[in-house]
């Protein structure tokens, strides 16, 4: 299942693990050092930022890293651009429609 | 022309600020921003239409509006005012509703405060939008501007603070 990058990152977990990870690739193991809380409750965390792409597993020997997908995280700069458009846009229609009344006082 | 549109993040607050200077006088650009039948004609994005219901522009008041796709939805929303200083600022509590007005819980509390001041015929408006919390923007972004403006500032924000950690 594809999930919605906003899922991935509503928690605080989860954006925990994200900075983590961003640093470095990390075991599952290493990774729950870092938690006040079980092993299964961060392997559901990461299955979660695995399944929305934001991480990606890699085989070093017998054992999984995580490591941070970059690109994914740049689909946020995204849409930071597209809110601050829709406000810029927003405030040149309120331009046009000033210079109307303007002229039509006059 | 440079309009002096400045677009930040607070990076503590779960808050937009928008700075933008409007080359009108001060008791234009605020009825601009206080009267329906102006709001109207400039605050739809692009290829949307939006439509004021009823504006009761006093404290305690209500505008209900809704806000038509191009594709013909329509989403309906409310803004609660809860301070306002004639010509000076408005603040208001905003939340999405259905067309009969019941208002989603999950998706009211968003708060905004206005700024105008003038200098020499220029107006400036200061703009402050704080979330509630990253849930409002989730459910948002989901539901109100699936045309791709997805409101996640909250979200990008507190990864950004989390990444200059």
């Amino acid at each position: 299942m594809r999930r919605d990058i906003f899922q991935a990152i509503a928690d605080p977990t989860r954006r925990a693990i994200i900075a983590l990870i961003a640093m470095q690739a990390m075991t599952p193991n290493a990774i729950a050092e870092n938690f006040n809380t079980t092993r299964q409750a961060v392997s559901k965390h990461l299955r979660i930022l695995s399944e929305c792409e934001l991480v990606k597993q890699e085989y070093q020997g017998r054992e999984i890293y995580y490591t941070l997908e970059i690109d994914k995280l740049k689909e946020i700069d995204k849409w930071i651009e597209q809110y601050r458009k829709l406000w810029e846009n927003r405030f040149n229609q309120l331009d046009n429609v000033l210079e109307t009344i303007k002229k039509n006082e006059k | 022309m440079n309009n002096s549109f400045n677009f930040t993040i607070d990076k503590t607050a779960n808050t937009v600020l928008i700075n933008r200077d409007f080359a009108a006088e001060l008791s234009l650009v605020w009825d601009a921003f206080t009267k329906p039948e102006i709001l109207d004609q400039w605050g739809a994005p692009e290829r949307w239409k939006t439509q004021t219901i009823y504006m009761d522009f006093k404290v305690g008041g209500r505008r209900f509006y809704k806000m038509t796709s191009s594709e013909g939805q329509e989403y309906y929303s409310v803004q609660d005012f809860t301070s306002i200083t004639p010509k000076t600022n408005y603040q208001y509590i905003s939340g999405f509703s259905d067309k009969d007005e019941t208002i989603n819980p999950e998706l009211h509390g968003s708060e905004s405060n206005l700024d105008f001041r003038e200098a020499n015929g220029v107006t400036t408006l200061r703009m402050t939008m704080k979330y509630k919390d990253i849930a409002t923007l989730e459910l948002m972004a989901n539901d109100r501007f699936k045309e791709g403006i997805k409101m996640t500032l909250n979200i990008v924000e507190q990864i950004l603070a989390t990444f200059s950690k």
